[in-house]
């Protein structure tokens, strides 16, 4: 089976949110792979491993996004490909990652794309469905367990904490969700063959596309960060008083009311 | 994994030699590779191991042998291996971090410090090819674990004076062994033991002793002050029948490998340290910013600060001498031809070349950790002495630090003894450079210092060293061969010798790091220095008096004491001040950062 599986390198978890100048300062930020694209990873790592085939791990990023390439490879991934927009795109959006990845899949023979649920910066879960909508092939999201028996394929997929059965075929994307599997540590053979193994890097030109074609259709007009939780207030008193001052608290100062 | 450099450095050199960055390896010179082997290991002590810690301290030990089969799966057992016997035979920065990274599980990395170590570096080692075939791939995998047995009841920093004796049976095919080892890590489950033992009562031999073997049974788990979380027990031999292959090493040369080994156990134990302090300043910055008095969070106070301060800055000149030294082991190591590590001559005699460096680590490391946990049990307040919180076992568990691995007391007794010893037998020229330094101090004057950064803190340290140098060459001048009866004077030139190692291990980083992406990016690592270098210069200076007082009366005291006056004059740093910048950083990032 010919499996890829589409990556984000986002911030650490516990990294804090800086912005400056409009736009969030990731100097000397340490990045993760995007926890559901984790999911992913082991999902294609366990396909492989029961129906054969070759996992590619493939991301739209820049030069940093190979350390965590390289952690895909280290778990067990076969090859990776970097698309490094750093120099050729100024701003980008949903639609120029699809542009880029729809151009990257264009000679590619394909049976299984895997990809996180949402990626837990942006958090628009588009890129997988619409990047299926232009390979023309069927999606299914928020997957929790996978059978592929042949080319039939047999899905559940949580919806809003329910469990909905879907059939279909490949050539197949999904997007993982948590309950998936458990991801593996990258082990340390992994680590070490890791190393070798074949991490491509290609730019828009590789792909027979130029800055135009990825014009973001989107502007981002401002970027801030959420107001400062302000400490909680203890009422004291009497009951009857208690109340009469929270109900002018959410009038007058909370203006809910 | 790590470069192999060309310049190979003496152990001990550093006294009397002028380094410079490129000669040693800091932590800003790991690889991505190293970085993900640290990253998988520390994935792996939070979500799998941390959970289990309360089982671990109620001594439920099956969950121990679990959890280390579970990291042989990962290749965390099998670093120092060689390859051909089923490990990875990675370099000794990779085995490090994972030290490191495991010390944040308290008493169960000690048990797995046990396995990896004590446990299996003497087979890695010492072993010939039969038992490494034998033994090596299953400790690799953590199918068989390790422990290794050196106490006794009689004798502890005293090693050699063991009881337990070995004596050939009529066949010739089994040594039988009696005795008792103290307090053996791991015993409750461990697989072999390496144990020594007296072979017609003389000849101090190590034993490859495996549970099974008719005669060999523990005692009952003892009760600890901390690292509960790791079982130690006494193994009991009674007429145990261990076959004469299982000699490791040659006979009456026990002492070669319970020495080398103990090199290695204590670089480790300091690394251990490191990761142990980086938990507690974590831990502790935290607290301060939740914890409010007097409507502030008490990280707001300076006193507060400066204890931060002074955490991360011992934590930053610690871990770069730790890193130097793996640093040195991997040089030097390295270097061997395959023939050589093959060989237990040589890679005994890698080892012991920096036997006062290891000891210098094993003595400051667990006294950072020492300190670091005290204070953060401190700056918890009444909170840090309940137990639902983490920096209350933190505080017990560390306490054990500066007892094995050789007492603080014997370790320093061993960096001024080494240094002798190597001054006595010509390997250092340091008793010449001695004698240069008191012509040299006659005509002494005093030495423009510059102002770029970290030039006052280089002065300090050429300084530092022409005091150590002085205060060594009296106390020899004085006291001769009776030195060694004067223990005081011993620790009190230990301290000033691993006083320095630190101070340019520090300055060396720093200026490294500098070199690499400039000072904006390296503000912490300066002032970390700074501090640091001040502080200990004083100490320096403390010691150094001590010793030339107890050493010298009258007239020369006098005229040495003014000597020493011109190497201690300098515009001193205002460590408060510092310091609280130091502290502001952490406080703000809620861990230790370089």
């Amino acid at each position: 089976m010919n499996i890829f599986v589409l990556m984000k390198s986002t911030f650490d978890t516990e990294e804090k949110i800086i912005i400056n100048d409009g736009r969030i300062d990731d100097d000397g930020a340490e990045f993760i792979i995007n926890p559901y694209d984790e999911y992913a990873i082991e999902e294609a790592i366990n396909q492989r491993d029961t129906h054969g085939g070759e996992v590619t791990v493939v991301t739209v990023g820049t030069g940093e996004s190979e350390k965590q390439l390289r952690t895909a490879l280290a778990m067990g991934a076969d090859k990776a490909v970097l698309v490094n927009t750093e120099d050729d795109m100024e701003q980008g959006d949903q639609y120029s990652t699809v542009k880029i990845l729809e151009a990257f899949f264009k000679d590619k023979e394909v049976d299984l794309i895997l990809a996180g649920n949402v990626a837990i910066d942006e958090a628009s879960g588009q890129i997988g469905p619409r990047l299926a909508e232009r390979l023309n092939i069927p999606y299914v999201t928020t997957i929790t367990d996978i059978n592929i028996d042949g080319t039939k394929v047999s899905i559940e997929r949580d919806v809003e904490g329910d469990t909905e059965i879907v059939e279909t075929t490949i050539p197949l994307l999904v997007t993982c969700q948590q309950g998936l599997n458990e991801p593996r540590y990258p082990s340390l053979p992994g680590i070490m063959k890791a190393k070798k193994k074949p991490l491509d890097e290609l730019e828009l030109d590789d792909l027979d596309l130029d800055e135009d074609d990825v014009e973001p259709k989107t502007k981002t007009i401002e970027i801030f960060l959420p107001p400062e939780r302000q400490s909680g207030k203890v009422l004291s008193g009497e009951f009857d008083e208690q109340v009469k001052e929270l109900v002018s608290l959410l009038k007058n100062e909370a203006k809910v009311l | 994994m790590g470069e192999t450099k060309e310049k190979v450095f003496k152990g001990g050199a550093f006294i009397i030699e002028d380094l410079t960055p490129e000669d040693i390896i800091t932590p800003e010179d790991f690889t991505e590779e190293h970085k993900m082997i640290a990253k998988t290991t520390e994935d792996f002590v939070i979500d799998k191991v941390i959970p289990k810690v309360p089982l671990l301290e109620d001594h439920q030990f099956e969950h121990s042998v679990q959890l280390l089969k579970e990291a042989g799966e990962l290749g965390l057992l099998g670093v120092d291996i060689p390859e051909e016997y089923g490990g990875l035979g990675l370099d000794k920065i990779s085995s490090s971090l994972i030290t490191e990274k495991f010390s944040r599980s308290g008493g169960f990395s000690v048990t797995h410090g046990a396995h990896v170590g004590i446990g299996t570096l003497p087979i890695v080692f010492f072993g010939n090819e039969e038992q490494k075939q034998k033994y090596l791939p299953d400790l690799a995998t953590g199918e068989k674990l390790a422990a290794y047995a050196l106490t006794e009841p009689g004798s502890g920093s005293d090693a050699l004076g063991a009881k337990t004796n070995a004596k050939l049976n009529d066949e010739g095919t089994h040594y039988v062994l009696n005795g008792e080892k103290q307090w053996i890590t791991n015993a409750a489950f461990a697989d072999l033991f390496i144990v020594y033992a007296q072979i017609d009562g003389d000849k101090f031999t190590a034993f490859i002793v495996e549970r099974d073997f008719p005669g060999v049974s523990t005692g009952p788990e003892e009760k600890k002050m901390g690292i509960k979380s790791s079982s130690t027990r006494t193994v009991i031999l009674d007429e145990a029948k261990v076959p004469v292959e299982n000699v490791l090493g040659e006979i009456g040369k026990g002492h070669v490998i319970a020495f080398n080994i103990l090199n290695v156990g204590r670089y480790k134990l300091a690394v251990g340290g490191i990761g142990g302090a980086k938990l507690g300043i974590e831990l502790s910055s935290k607290y301060a910013n939740q914890r409010k008095q007097f409507n502030t969070a008490i990280s707001n106070f300076s006193l507060i600060q400066e204890k931060l301060g002074t955490m991360a800055t011992n934590t930053y000149v610690n871990e770069s001498a730790v890193y130097r030294t793996v640093g040195l082991f991997e040089q030097r190591m390295g270097r061997l031809t395959d023939e050589e590590l093959k060989d237990g001559k040589e890679i005994a005699k890698a080892i012991a070349e920096y036997q006062i460096e290891c000891s210098i680590n094993k003595v400051f490391g667990s006294e950072l950790i020492d300190f670091v946990a005290d204070e953060s049990v401190q700056i918890h307040g009444g909170y840090g002495f309940m137990q639902e919180y983490e920096v209350e076992r933190m505080y017990r568990d560390s306490r054990i630090q500066r007892i094995f691995e050789g007492t603080n007391e014997i370790n320093r007794l061993l960096i001024t003894g080494s240094l002798i010893k190597k001054a006595m037998k010509g390997d250092l020229p340091l008793l010449q450079k001695a004698q240069a330094l008191q012509e040299e101090l006659m005509m002494l004057m005093p030495e423009e210092v510059g102002t770029e950064t970290l030039e006052k803190e280089k002065y300090l340290l050429r300084n530092a060293k022409k005091i150590g140098l002085l205060s060594a060459g009296i106390a020899a001048q004085k006291f001769g061969p009776k030195l060694e009866h004067e223990q005081e004077i011993l620790a009190n030139i230990a301290d000033i010798v691993s006083e320095i190692y630190n101070m340019e291990s520090a300055i060396l980083r720093t200026e490294k790091a500098i070199s690499k992406n400039g000072e904006e990016k390296n503000k912490q690592k300066v002032l970390y220095t700074e501090v640091y270098v001040q502080e200990a210069f004083n100490r320096i200076e403390a010691h150094a008096k001590e010793t030339i007082i107890a050493s010298e009366s009258g007239d020369t005291l006098r005229i040495t004491l003014s000597a020493m006056r011109k190497l201690t004059r300098h515009d001193p740093t205002n460590v408060i001040g510092k310091k609280r910048e130091v502290a502001k950083t952490i406080i703000d990032a809620e861990k230790y950062v370089v």
